[in-house]
C-alpha cells in the first residue's frame, strides 16, 4: 500500500467515533434527500405518472347489453384512433349492506351504490390495476375494492339480502385504478350471480386513444366509439380528464408543503455534510502538519484528506440510499393514496443523483480546508492544529465569567465564541431543524383546525337522517327502512322533528336539506343547503362576514365567491321555474364540497322559488341539554324513532384521509429534519470534545466533577440552540404563513384566520425551546464521553 | 502528626504491559513533609502522582489521602477530593490559554462553589505573595515560563489544599525560572505545606524536600531523609 493509502486508512481507523458520526450524518442527510427528492419528483404531475404507469383508460364507456351484443362492443376496440382497449367487462351497480367486519362499521347498514365490474384479472393493456393489499378475486364470494376512501379492509364482508340467495362477498384485496374504472371488482362468474332476475346488465369498455389531450379530442373519440355500436346502446362514457382535474387539485394542495419540506431537507443535508467534512478536515490540521514535516506535498495532503472524508461518507451515502428507499415505501404510499394514484416509488435517477451530489458536496467542502491546511507552513499547521486560535472569544469569556453563574455554565456559554465559524454552521443546522419543527407543528395545527372547521358541516351531538340506518333489531314491526325490504322508504321529516322535539334532553335542533336552483349569471344549477330552525349555534366555520340571520341572507364558500366574482355584501339572484329570489351574501364559510359551489340559506329564502328540498337529503342536527348522557339520549331517541325505521347516531368527528396523509408526511419529514440537525450538533460537539480533551483533563484535575463537565458541554451548545431556536421559529412561522394560503388556493378556498393564527403562546414557548432541545440532545452523548474520559489519559493527550 | 498519604500494596498495571508500572508499593507521607519522588523515565513517578492525585486508580491495593480512601471513590467523589484536598502543579503548567491569570487561579475555587469575589480576594493574596500580582489581567501566553508556573502554583493553592503535588515543576523552565520556582516551593514548605514533588532534578529534590523516595521499575529503591529543606 502506498504511503498515501496508509495515511488515509490510518486516518479513518484512528478516529473511529468521528468516522462513525460522519457516516451516520451522511446516511441521514442522504436518506432525507432521497425522501425529499422522491416526494418532490412524485408531486410533479402525479396523476399523469400513475396514469401512464397503469395505462389508464382515456374513456370508460358502458353499453346496454340489451341493445349491443358483446361482439359488437368488442369490435369498438378497432375504431379508428383507439390504440388499446380493455373489455368488455360485465358491470352492475349495487347497494351492498355492511357485513361482518373488523373496521368498526355497524353491520346491516346500507352502503351507497357501488359499481361492480366482472374482471378475470387485474392486468391488461388498459387499466393495469395496482393490487395494494391481498389478492385478486378469482372465486365466488370474493371481491376486490378500490382503496380510495374504502372503509373496508381485507377480510371484511358485504351482503346483498335483496338478491336471490342473499350472496355475501368477502373482501380479498384492495386495488387502485387511477382512472376510477370501478369501485369493486369480482370474477365474471360472480357478477353473473349478483345479477338479479330482470336486472339490466351492461358492459364496460376501457379505451386509450391516439389523441386524448383535450375535452374536444375525447368528445370526438367518444363519438367515434358510439357510432360503432347500435344507436342508444352507449349508456355512459367518462373522460379521464375529469378525474385528472380533481386529482391535480388534490396533489396541488400537497405540493406547497412537500416542496417546503423537500427544499429544507436538501439544503440541510448539504449544510450538514459541509459541517461534518470541513470540521473533520479542519480538526486534522495538526496531523496534516506532521505529514508535511515527513515530506508529504500539499497535493498529497489534499488527496489524503479528501480520500479520508470520502470513505465514511461513501458508505453513509450508500446506506442512505437504501434507507431512503425503504422509508419511501410507507411515506410515498401515503402520498400516493392522498393523490389517489396508488403506489408511488422513488424515481431511479434520484437514487443516483442524490449520492452523487452528496459526495460532490463532500469533495467540495473537504477541498477548501484541506487546501488551506496544505498551504499552511508546516510549523503553523502543527502549532494551530490542536486548539482554537488563541484570542477568539476572550472578551465574551471574561464578561460571562463575571456573571453570577456557576463557572461550568459561564465557561460553556463562552465556548462557541472560540470557534465562531463552526458555531455558526451548527446554529444554521439547528435553525433548519427549528424551522422544520415550527412549520410542521403549525401545519398540523392548521390542518387539524381546518379539518375541524370542515366537520362543522354537521352540528350538535346527535344526527338523524331521513335515510338513516335501520334499527339493529329490525323485525316485523320495523319501519320503512328495514333491511331486505327493497329500496328504503323515507321517514317523514315532520314526524322525525316531532320525535326529537318531544325527547327529553333535547336542547335545540335544526334541520338541513338540499335542493338545486339556478343562480343568475351562472351556468347550470347550484346546490342550496336549506336550513329550517335557528341554526346560528351550528354555523359553519366562517372565513369572513357572519352566519345568515333570517330570510334573504346567504352564506357561501370561497369557491362560490371565486367562481362568481362576488363578495360578501353582494346580492345574488336565485332562480327556479321562472321565479326569482334575491339573497344577500353575508358571510364566507369554509366548505370544500362540490368545489365550494353551494349556497347556505334559511329555508324561508327559497319560499318564492318553489324549489323543493330533496327528502332523502334531510338531516337533523341536535344539541343536547347540559348534563345529558349522550348514550342514554341515543337509546331513548332510537326507541322513539323505531317506528319510523331509522336510527339516530352520534355526530362523530371524521378526519379525512388527505389530512391524515398530510399530518403523517409532515410528522415524518419533521422528525427527519430534527434527526439530521441533531446529528449535525452531535458531530460538532464530538469534534469540539476531541479537540478539547486535554482541557477537559485540566478542568477535571482542578476538581471539575462529571456533572459539571456535562453541564459545561451542554451549555456550550445550549446558548446556540436557544438563539437558533429563537431565530428559527419566526422563519418557520413565515414559511407556514406563506405555504398555507398557497395550499388553500390550490384547494380553491381561503382558510379562516383562526386556523392560520395557530402559534399561540403555549405552542410558541415549546417551539422557542425546540432549538435548545435539538442542541442538547445532540450534545448529550459527547458530553457523557467528556465526563467519562479518565483524567490522566486526557492530560496525556496532545 | 498524622499521615497525609498512605499507600498500601498499591499496584498499577496498564493494558498491554507485561508487568506493573508501579508496585506493589507501600508508602506514607506525614503532614508537613516535603517528599521528592525521583527516578529514571518509566520508573513509575508520574503513575504514583496520578494515584495520589486521584487522576488514576490502582489496579490493586489502597490509596488514602487526608484520611479518605480515594481508590474506591467515584468520579464525582474524586473531583470533590481534588478540589478540596489537593493542588497540582504540572510540568507544562496546564493553564487555560483563554482565561486571564486571575480567572485561571480562581477556577478551582469557583468549581468548589466559592463566590467569585471571595475567590478573587484569595487569588490576589496569592498573586501578591508569589510576586506576580501585576499580571492578574494578563493571559498566560504573555508570561514567561517561570511566571506561568507561579500562576499554576497559585491556582493549586487557591483552595488551601492539605497536599500540594508537583510534577516536574521546573522541567519546562529555563534555569533562572527554575530557580524561582524552587525558591517558591521551599518557601511553601517552610510555611507548613505538605508537598510531594516528582522530579528528575536531584538538586531540586535535595533543596526542596526533606525526604527523597527513589523509584526504579515501579518499586522504592531508596527512601531517605535528606534533612535538607526539612521544616517541621
Amino acid at each position: 500500500m502506498s504511503a498515501l493509502g496508509k495515511v488515509v486508512r490510518a486516518g479513518v481507523g484512528r478516529r473511529r467515533v468521528q468516522t462513525l458520526v460522519m457516516m451516520l450524518t451522511t446516511m441521514m442527510a442522504v436518506t432525507a434527500s432521497v425522501l425529499a427528492g422522491g416526494l418532490l419528483v412524485a408531486s410533479q404531475a402525479p396523476f399523469d405518472h400513475a396514469f401512464a404507469r397503469q395505462n389508464g383508460a382515456h374513456l370508460t364507456a358502458q353499453f346496454d347489453a340489451a341493445k349491443a351484443t358483446a361482439a359488437q362492443v368488442t369490435a369498438t376496440a378497432h375504431v379508428a384512433g383507439v390504440t388499446a382497449a380493455g373489455g368488455p367487462y360485465p358491470v352492475l351497480s349495487l347497494r351492498p349492506h355492511i357485513g361482518e367486519n373488523g373496521s368498526g362499521m355497524p353491520p346491516g347498514g346500507r352502503m351507497p351504490e357501488l359499481t361492480f365490474v366482472g374482471r378475470a384479472d387485474a392486468g391488461g393493456a388498459v387499466d393495469d390495476l395496482d393490487l395494494v393489499d391481498g389478492r385478486w378475486a378469482t372465486g365466488l364470494g370474493e371481491t376486490v375494492l378500490r382503496t380510495l376512501d374504502s372503509p373496508f379492509g381485507v377480510g371484511d364482508r358485504m351482503t346483498f339480502p335483496e338478491l336471490p340467495g342473499s350472496p355475501t362477498l368477502t373482501v380479498v384485496g384492495l386495488a387502485t385504478s387511477v382512472g376510477d374504472s370501478a369501485e369493486a371488482w369480482v370474477s365474471p362468474a360472480q357478477l353473473t350471480q349478483l345479477t338479479a332476475l330482470g336486472a339490466r346488465l351492461e358492459y364496460q369498455m376501457l379505451y386509450r386513444f391516439t389523441k386524448a389531450a383535450t375535452d374536444a379530442q375525447i368528445s370526438a373519440d367518444r363519438a367515434a366509439v358510439a357510432a360503432a355500436v347500435p344507436p342508444g346502446s352507449m349508456t355512459a362514457a367518462a373522460s379521464y380528464l375529469t378525474i385528472k382535474l380533481a386529482a391535480d387539485r388534490t396533489s396541488a394542495t400537497f405540493v406547497p408543503f412537500v416542496v417546503a419540506f423537500g427544499v429544507l431537507g436538501l439544503f440541510m443535508s448539504v449544510l450538514i455534510i459541509g459541517i461534518v467534512v470541513s470540521g473533520a478536515v479542519g480538526a486534522a490540521t495538526r496531523r496534516i502538519g506532521i505529514l508535511k514535516s515527513l515530506g508529504f506535498t500539499p497535493g498529497q495532503v489534499v488527496r489524503a484528506y479528501i480520500g479520508q472524508a470520502l470513505i465514511p461518507t461513501t458508505v453513509g451515502a450508500a446506506l442512505g440510499v437504501v434507507l431512503g428507499n425503504l422509508l419511501a415505501i410507507p411515506v410515498m404510499s401515503i402520498e400516493g393514496s392522498a393523490y389517489g394514484t396508488g403506489t408511488m416509488t422513488v424515481a431511479p435517477w434520484i437514487d443516483i443523483a442524490v449520492p452523487a451530489v452528496a459526495l460532490a458536496a463532500v469533495v467540495a467542502t473537504a477541498l477548501a480546508p484541506a487546501q488551506r491546511a496544505g498551504r499552511l507552513r508546516t510549523v503553523e499547521a502543527i502549532a494551530v492544529g490542536r486548539a482554537p486560535r488563541a484570542g477568539r472569544g476572550r472578551v465574551v469569556r471574561q464578561l460571562l465569567g463575571r456573571l453570577p453563574l456557576p463557572r461550568p455554565v459561564s465557561l460553556g456559554l463562552a465556548n462557541p465564541f472560540a470557534r465562531p465559524g463552526r458555531s455558526g454552521t451548527m446554529a444554521a443546522a439547528v435553525i433548519f431543524g427549528t424551522v422544520g419543527v415550527t412549520f410542521g407543528v403549525g401545519l398540523a395545527l392548521s390542518l387539524n383546525g381546518i379539518e375541524s372547521g370542515l366537520n362543522q358541516r354537521t352540528a350538535g351531538d346527535v344526527l338523524v337522517r331521513t335515510m338513516g340506518a335501520p334499527p339493529d333489531d329490525a323485525g316485523g314491526d320495523a319501519g320503512p327502512n328495514r333491511a331486505g325490504n327493497g329500496p328504503p322508504a323515507l321517514a317523514d321529516p315532520a314526524a322525525i322533528a316531532a320525535k326529537i322535539g318531544a325527547q327529553s334532553g333535547t336542547r335545540r335542533y335544526f334541520s338541513t336539506g338540499e335542493t338545486k336552483v339556478g343562480v343568475a349569471g351562472l351556468a347550470g344549477r347550484t346546490t342550496v343547503i336549506s336550513y329550517q330552525g335557528a341554526s346560528s349555534w351550528g354555523s359553519y366555520r366562517m372565513i369572513s362576514g357572519s352566519w345568515f340571520d333570517g330570510r334573504g341572507q346567504a352564506v357561501v364558500p370561497s369557491g362560490f365567491l371565486n367562481a362568481t366574482g362576488t363578495h360578501v355584501g353582494d346580492t345574488i339572484t336565485l332562480t327556479d321555474k321562472g321565479r326569482n329570489a334575491p339573497v344577500r351574501i353575508v358571510g364566507e364559510a369554509l366548505d370544500l364540497r362540490d368545489e365550494g359551489m353551494s349556497i347556505l340559506t334559511d329555508n324561508a329564502s327559497l319560499a318564492g322559488l318553489g324549489a323543493v328540498v330533496a327528502p332523502e337529503s334531510v338531516e337533523f342536527h341536535i344539541d343536547l341539554a347540559p348534563g345529558t348522557d349522550p348514550q342514554g339520549y341515543l337509546r331513548s331517541l332510537n326507541t322513539a324513532l323505531k317506528p319510523l325505521g331509522i336510527t339516530a347516531v352520534r355526530n362523530s368527528t371524521q378526519t379525512s384521509s388527505t389530512v391524515i396523509a398530510m399530518d403523517t408526511l409532515a410528522a415524518m419529514l419533521t422528525l427527519m429534519l430534527v434527526a439530521v440537525a441533531g446529528l449535525g450538533v452531535l458531530n460538532t460537539v464530538v469534534l469540539d470534545t476531541r479537540e478539547r480533551v486535554h482541557d477537559f483533563g485540566v478542568f477535571k484535575a482542578l476538581g471539575m466533577s462529571p456533572r459539571q463537565t456535562i453541564t459545561m458541554v451542554i451549555t456550550s451548545v445550549a446558548g446556540i440552540g436557544l438563539v437558533a431556536g429563537v431565530a428559527g421559529v419566526p422563519i418557520g412561522i413565515a414559511l407556514h404563513d406563506y405555504v398555507l394560503p398557497v395550499m388553500g388556493d390550490a384547494a380553491g378556498t381561503r382558510f379562516p384566520a383562526q386556523d392560520l393564527a395557530v402559534y399561540h403562546l403555549p405552542v410558541l414557548v415549546p417551539l422557542l425551546l425546540g432549538g435548545l432541545v435539538i442542541a442538547t440532545a445532540g450534545a448529550l452523548l459527547p458530553a457523557g464521553w467528556a465526563a467519562g474520559t479518565r483524567t490522566a489519559t486526557a492530560l496525556r493527550t496532545e | 502528626m498524622g499521615n497525609v498519604i498512605e499507600l498500601r500494596g498499591a499496584v498499577k498495571r496498564y493494558d498491554n504491559a507485561d508487568g506493573p508500572a508501579l508496585g506493589p508499593l507501600t508508602l506514607t507521607v506525614e503532614e508537613g513533609e516535603a517528599v521528592a519522588v525521583t527516578g529514571p523515565s518509566g520508573s513509575g513517578k508520574s503513575t504514583l502522582l496520578n494515584l495520589v492525585a486521584g487522576l488514576d486508580k490502582p489496579t490493586e491495593g489502597t490509596v488514602t489521602v487526608g484520611g479518605t480512601r480515594i481508590d474506591n471513590l467515584g468520579e464525582g467523589g474524586l473531583a470533590r477530593f481534588r478540589r478540596e484536598r489537593i493542588g497540582i502543579v504540572f510540568q507544562f503548567f496546564n493553564l487555560l490559554d483563554d482565561l486571564t491569570v486571575l480567572d485561571n487561579i480562581v477556577l478551582p475555587a469557583q468549581l468548589a462553589g466559592t463566590a467569585r469575589g471571595k475567590a478573587a480576594t484569595r487569588a490576589h493574596e496569592l498573586l501578591e505573595t508569589l510576586g506576580i500580582d501585576q499580571h492578574a489581567r494578563a493571559y498566560p501566553g504573555r508570561l514567561s515560563g517561570g511566571e506561568r508556573q507561579r500562576v499554576a502554583v497559585a491556582r493549586a493553592l487557591i483552595n488551601r489544599p492539605a497536599l500540594l503535588l508537583a510534577d516536574e515543576p521546573t522541567g519546562a523552565l529555563d534555569m533562572a525560572s527554575g530557580r524561582d520556582v524552587r525558591e517558591l516551593l521551599i518557601d511553601l514548605h517552610r510555611g507548613g505545606q505538605t508537598i510531594v514533588l516528582v522530579t528528575h532534578d536531584l538538586d531540586l529534590a535535595e533543596s526542596c524536600a526533606g525526604r527523597t523516595v527513589h523509584l526504579v521499575d515501579g518499586h522504592v529503591a531508596l527512601d531517605r531523609n535528606s534533612g535538607a529543606g526539612a521544616v517541621r
